[in-house]
């Protein structure tokens, strides 16, 4: 498959700020490629390049084979954009919208206003097509952004923070619908926050941090590379906490760490969900109080204290 | 060829898009007709008996000044509207589609000749009840307004430019008094410029606010019978005067404000 987006070496400067500083990524056709980094470390940045929004400082890009320095008005017939922020009209109706968004990408009026309509209703939004934006709620507000990003049906599709602020339900909403597109052939490139997203929807991830690639792969190899899971047990009693500690020993695949303070211990496991309820089932048996019991999985910051040895990167507001 | 027909069209669909807004947020247009009615009854009633125009009555002096002043007035919704478009972040949306790098600043000064005319036709109407009227021919009268309407045009290009300078609308509503107080008052807007101290006359001769008050005036047949002919060049050929600083205001700030849209980042 040839790579449907291909960068190299952007380097992007903000007076102080170095937001890129030499990332390089490909996108392979019909893949989706998970750009997973803090607020800060440049994703919007990359993305806002990519959609020829702003020209690198260095460095060189090609979205669907087209330049996106030397050709951005060509690049712009070929992608569709949604971000963190929905960039609508809130006085605009949501068929209005999209209608405008049709004519903007040439389609003819028949065509803009059909198109309109069909991805209304793609996205649940056919009975609140004729009122403004201003009455949706946010999760309405995300969906009608991307469909104001597959209005020309574009094979290259960047969403920048799809989901950021959404509620659970609205966030898995979204999700269905992304894999949906890219079940269809969309290319897809997703900045994300959240492991889990990248891990729901991305075939590769590119970990970056300050402007920098630092980690890629397939979500399980960066997974197993980061870690395993782990079980959090709080007991009531800190006397306890050692014979808990050597009950749950044998579930254990690294190193187990008991804070007596605290009362909790965290045991690493493989095996998730029956590993957590065996260990419970074996806590009860030996009549130890337990307090609170879970299965953490790797969050963002682990895989950042894993791969760089620091906790994600304080917030910058160049994104 | 297809570039410029594209061009065409996604100005027209901008302003479209423009339109729609305004009917939708009918407190601004409220507002926006208000502000010209409140003018002419204070000019009229507050100043209308202190100031006095030779052979004529100061009500017909008054009102194609207040028509300029408030076109020039009404061009900083133009930089507004630029500046909120800005802020929400729907330019973005915008910036990343194929259509013509000109639409989004030829629709939104197109669109906002609407508010123009409206506030125009209030303001006539409010001219005609406290004593105001037409004593020229239709199409002159015509002329005259179309005139109006050319000159805001073209001055929407200048605050286009700053709105995408100062992508505020809170900034741009104060920046914009800053140009347009002197504009319209040092001039003759409200009292004869003849009688204005040495440099402020200077000023006031060559403003082009000046020029467009004075051809509306002769369009209107608002100037009485016997008054002598005005001695600066701008005001004795003020249509020509006014039709030069359209082209001027035009050749210089359009070119600029849609280099300063291609060129403006994303600022978030």
């Amino acid at each position: 498959m040839p790579n449907l987006v291909e960068a190299s070496g952007l380097v992007k400067r903000y007076r102080e700020v170095t937001a890129l500083d030499g990332l390089d990524l490909a996108v392979a056709e019909g893949s989706v490629l998970g750009l997973l980094g803090p607020n800060g470390a440049g994703k919007t940045t990359a993305v806002s390049i990519l959609a020829t929004l702003l020209t690198p400082d260095a460095g060189s890009a090609r979205v669907a084979g087209i330049d996106v320095v030397a050709r951005p008005q060509e690049v712009r017939r070929h992608i569709g954009l949604s971000g963190q922020f929905a960039a609508l009209d809130e006085h605009l109706t949501g068929f209005e919208n999209l209608f405008m968004v049709g004519r903007l990408y040439h389609l003819g009026k028949p065509r803009a206003r059909n198109r309109a309509v069909e991805l209304l209703e793609l996205f649940e939004l056919t009975e609140a097509g004729g009122r403004p934006v201003k009455t949706y709620s946010g999760g309405m507000r995300r969906r009608l952004d991307l469909a104001g990003a597959l209005v020309a049906a574009p094979p290259v599709l960047f969403l920048d923070e799809p989901t950021t602020g959404l509620d659970p339900y609205s966030r898995r909403q979204l999700w269905e619908v992304i894999r949906g597109m890219v079940g269809d052939g969309t290319t897809v490139l997703l900045t994300t926050q959240y492991l889990e997203e990248a891990d729901r929807l991305a075939d590769r991830i590119l970990v970056i941090d300050h402007g920098r690639a630092i980690a890629e792969g397939a979500p399980d190899e960066l997974k197993s590379r980061i870690g395993a899971e782990r079980i959090e047990v709080t007991v009531t009693d800190a006397a306890v906490l050692e014979e808990a500690r050597q009950l749950l020993a044998r579930f254990a695949v690294g190193e187990q760490q008991a804070d007596a303070r605290s009362r909790s211990l965290i045991t690493p496991i493989a095996g998730g969900m029956p590993v957590l309820s065996a260990a419970l089932q074996e806590l009860q048996r030996a009549g130890i109080a337990v307090r609170d019991i879970g299965l953490r999985r790797p969050t963002l910051d682990d895989v950042f204290l894993t791969l760089t040895g620091h906790v994600s990167a304080p917030e910058e507001n160049d994104e | 060829m297809k570039e410029l027909v594209y061009a065409a069209n996604d100005a027209a669909v901008i302003a479209w898009r423009n339109v729609i807004r305004i009917r939708r947020v009918p407190d601004l247009l409220v507002f926006v007709l208000i502000s010209p009615i409140m003018f002419v009854l204070l000019f009229a009633f507050v100043f209308g008996n202190s100031i006095d125009i030779p052979g004529g009555s100061y009500r017909e002096f008054l009102i194609a000044g207040i028509f300029a002043q408030t076109v020039v007035f009404g061009a900083s919704f133009t930089g507004a509207g630029l500046a909120e478009d800005i802020q929400k972040g729907i330019i973005n949306r915008f910036r990343a589609l194929p259509m013509s790098r000109s639409a989004l600043l030829v629709g939104r000064t197109l669109s906002d000749v609407v508010y123009n005319v409206l506030s125009l036709l209030v303001m006539a109407l409010t001219g005609l009840l406290v004593g105001w009227g037409i004593s020229s021919s239709a199409l002159d009268a015509a002329t005259g307004f179309a005139l109006l309407l050319l000159f805001a045009y073209a001055f929407s290009w200048v605050m286009a430019y700053v709105g995408l300078l100062v992508p505020s609308v809170e900034v741009i509503n104060n920046a914009s008094f800053i140009v347009t107080m002197p504009l319209t008052f040092v001039a003759n807007t409200f009292v004869p410029a003849e009688n204005l101290p040495p440099l402020l006359r200077t000023f006031a001769l060559w403003n082009p606010v000046s020029a467009v008050t004075q051809a509306t005036r002769e369009l209107f047949g608002n100037i009485p019978p016997g008054t002598p002919p005005p001695e600066a060049w701008p005001l004795r050929h003020p249509v020509l005067y006014t039709l030069l600083w359209v082209g001027l205001l035009i050749a210089v700030f359009a070119p600029l404000a849609v280099r300063r849209y291609r060129s403006s980042v994303d600022k978030r």
